[in-house]
């Protein structure tokens, strides 16, 4: 028998650890699955996890994904850290490339420095505004911010839809529902040439950087981590609620919002319906994986990225079903989850030590 | 009048699977337990009752199926939550991203396939009178289940000694575990119990709202049956009614063009996302009624001390 002990402190070795374990755990369950579906366990999980960091190409696509992941990371992570659960993540971003995209479609054919920030701006207010839904209902009417910040997922992928098949659409694009290709002052600069990775992946690391620096040494690092574990002593302390509700919220769907606009105007470069494709959920994972912690979310983001790429080309080699990715990165939430109870709680043997008597109480 | 009894149909059964998902999220909460993976289950419950409906070639084998499928997933929200102790909306979030990409990964081989038709039940006599006759009578067996299921699910909570303790146990943990209740073994159940009617709500939608599979088919149904257990105030006939609410409003999106409404199809396929938020503001804006009914320990872990 065992039992379940909680540590008068989180375990920081397992903190640290968790991750690669609950890693380690989802290659494994991945050798089963593969071995299920008839495939070389082996040969895919090379493919997938290894292969992709061999050639200069899927690296910079690495990047491309990555860039999204890590700025959608980071911004939920600053609410998770306060149990502020935007889940709408993704309909932000959708939000953000539209009105970005919006905004270097009014400026077609304009030249100048000032085009691009312009339109970033555009998408970083685009998610912030979407995202200041559920943030005002929460604070106002108390409503369920899960709830709401879900359902304008869906809201969001229709309207795009709708101003892609009207308003916006290209008007030499015979009807089909998009739009017109922007012009270059409007896309994001190439990072390495002859690939599809732009700036927007150093922009990335910077805002991990700007959040690691916020979360250590302001004190709204410490507001959110007391709202979130404590919230009884956060209102003692003069730490209020609503203020940190809204923080997150804004943060993290100007950021989203920023993804979107990035994507947008970096390797899709027009606006399609298909724009938005679960980064915004997939960023979820990738900020558990980071344990909330910027660092930790970035080389979440380059991971999951790695699965996303490595997923792709096991489609075209391996004919893998390309939702096995997904499947992965469930799998690997699920691992993340279930191997948290070490960092909390000590497992004891409890034949270990017969007759001991156990004093500790939560 | 066609047009009347053919909208009634369509609420029915736009309303089935919603009925379904939300009475089994409905007691779930009730034990004190949050299940964000509602949609995840649903999903899987669609594709197995689907699945095992061709293989089987029997339309209550890919019930039963789709009630296992389900309650098997909650299973494992189970474990997790628990007996291993994890955060309930982490895994619920989990739960229902791993459900989506199983569905797509086993549900290949049957996508483009449809689903055989449903028997209905015809009561002579009754199913032919006009116009009350097609909207009471003549529907499958499920639409009654489901009504079934929440009138027992009222009764139970209301009425049984095990109602009562999950009720106990979903307000307090602690002191139903005090006087000898076992927390974990109740919830376990009542898990597994809305697993399978999310599974049954999936299955409906495969094999007799859009009898054929498509990828992400439940389309954030899942979700909205979260919503309406807020909606119900976790009362089981409010629930019922607030999933024909939706219904209706479903509806109004299939009819809307066919009425000669000039609206974008996108923006009616808005409505029912829309209402949900409407109707989450004005349940939860009353606070004092909203902290009244939701049960205390709600989504609140549940660590066995002694």
């Amino acid at each position: 028998m065992f039992r379940i002990e909680p540590r008068k402190e989180p375990s920081r070795a397992m903190a640290y650890a968790t991750p690669f374990l609950a890693l380690l755990l989802t290659i494994l369950a991945g050798f089963v699955l593969f071995a299920l579906l008839g495939k070389d366990p082996l040969k895919a999980t090379w493919i997938i996890f290894i292969e992709p960091l061999t050639t200069l190409y899927s690296i910079s696509e690495m990047m491309v994904k990555a860039t999204p992941l890590i700025l959608i990371g980071i911004g939920l992570a600053l609410g998770f850290r306060a149990g502020v659960w935007n889940i709408g993540a993704e309909g932000q971003f959708t939000m953000g490339a539209l009105t970005g995209g919006a905004m270097a479609l009014a400026l077609y054919q304009i030249e100048g420095f000032w085009v691009l920030p312009l339109i970033c701006l555009a998408g970083i207010f685009g998610g912030m505004a979407w995202a200041a839904i559920p943030a005002l209902l929460r604070t106002r009417f108390n409503t369920n911010e899960i709830l709401v910040s879900l359902m304008l997922v869906y809201i969001a992928t229709l309207l795009l839809s709708i101003m892609v098949h009207g308003p916006l659409r290209s008007p030499e694009g015979m009807n089909f529902p998009e739009s017109r290709l922007f012009h270059d002052a409007a896309l994001m600069p190439v990072l390495i040439e002859g690939t599809r990775a732009h700036w927007g992946f150093i922009v990335a690391l910077l805002v991990a950087l700007a959040a690691y620096l916020l979360l250590r040494f302001h004190i709204v690092g410490l507001a959110l981590k007391v709202v979130g574990q404590a919230p009884r002593a956060a209102r003692f302390a003069g730490f209020s609620e609503k203020r940190m509700v809204w923080f997150s919220f804004l943060v993290s769907g100007g950021l989203a919002g920023l993804a979107g606009v990035f994507e947008a105007t970096g390797p899709v470069g027009q606006l399609v319906p298909a724009l938005p494709v679960g980064y915004g959920f997939t960023a979820i994972i990738v900020a558990f994986l980071g344990r909330l912690h910027p660092a930790g979310i970035v080389v979440g983001g380059l991971l999951l990225a790695l699965t996303y790429i490595g997923g792709e080309s096991a489609q075209i080699s391996m004919q893998l079903p390309s939702s096995t990715t997904r499947v992965f990165q469930g799998l690997l939430l699920f691992f993340l989850l279930t191997t948290d109870i070490l960092v909390n709680y000590k497992i004891k043997s409890v034949r270990a030590r017969p007759g001991a008597i156990t004093l500790n109480r939560p | 009048m066609d047009l009347l009894v053919n909208i009634m149909l369509g609420i029915i059964i736009a309303a089935t699977p919603l009925v379904f998902a939300a009475i089994g999220e409905l007691i779930v909460e009730k034990s004190g337990v949050l299940n964000l993976g509602v949609e995840g289950m649903m999903i899987v419950g669609a594709l197995a009752g689907f699945a095992a409906t061709i293989e089987l070639g029997s339309f209550w084998a890919g019930i039963a199926a789709a009630a296992l499928a389900g309650a098997l997933m909650a299973l494992l929200f189970a474990v997790l939550t628990q007996s291993l102790l994890a955060n309930q909306v982490a895994t619920g979030l989990a739960l229902t991203m791993f459900g989506l990409g199983l569905a797509a990964l086993l549900g290949q081989r049957y996508s483009g396939k449809s689903a055989p038709e449903v028997s209905k039940l015809h009561i002579p006599g009754l199913s032919e009178l006009p116009i009350v006759g097609p909207i009471l009578f003549g529907h499958d067996a499920m639409v009654y289940l489901a009504v079934a299921l929440v009138a027992v699910t009222a009764w139970f909570l209301k009425n049984t000694r095990q109602g009562l303790v999950i009720r106990a146990i979903g307000e307090n943990h602690d002191a139903a575990h005090a006087i000898g209740h076992p927390v974990i073994l109740y919830r376990y159940v009542a898990l597994m119990f809305g697993g399978a009617c999310a599974g049954l709500g999936g299955a409906y939608l495969s094999l007799v709202q859009t009898p054929f599979w498509v990828e992400n088919m439940t389309a954030g149904r899942g979700w909205i049956a979260l919503a309406l257990v807020v909606f119900s105030a976790w009362r089981p006939w409010w629930a019922f009614m607030g999933a024909y609410l939706f219904g209706g409003i479903t509806i109004i999106q299939l009819h809307g063009q066919g009425m000669g409404l000039d609206i974008e199809p996108q923006l009616l396929a808005m409505l029912p996302y829309i209402a949900t938020i409407i109707v989450l503001v004005l349940i939860s804006s009353d606070r004092t009624k909203a902290r009244l009914n939701a049960p205390a320990n709600l989504g609140q872990t549940f660590f066995k001390s002694s």
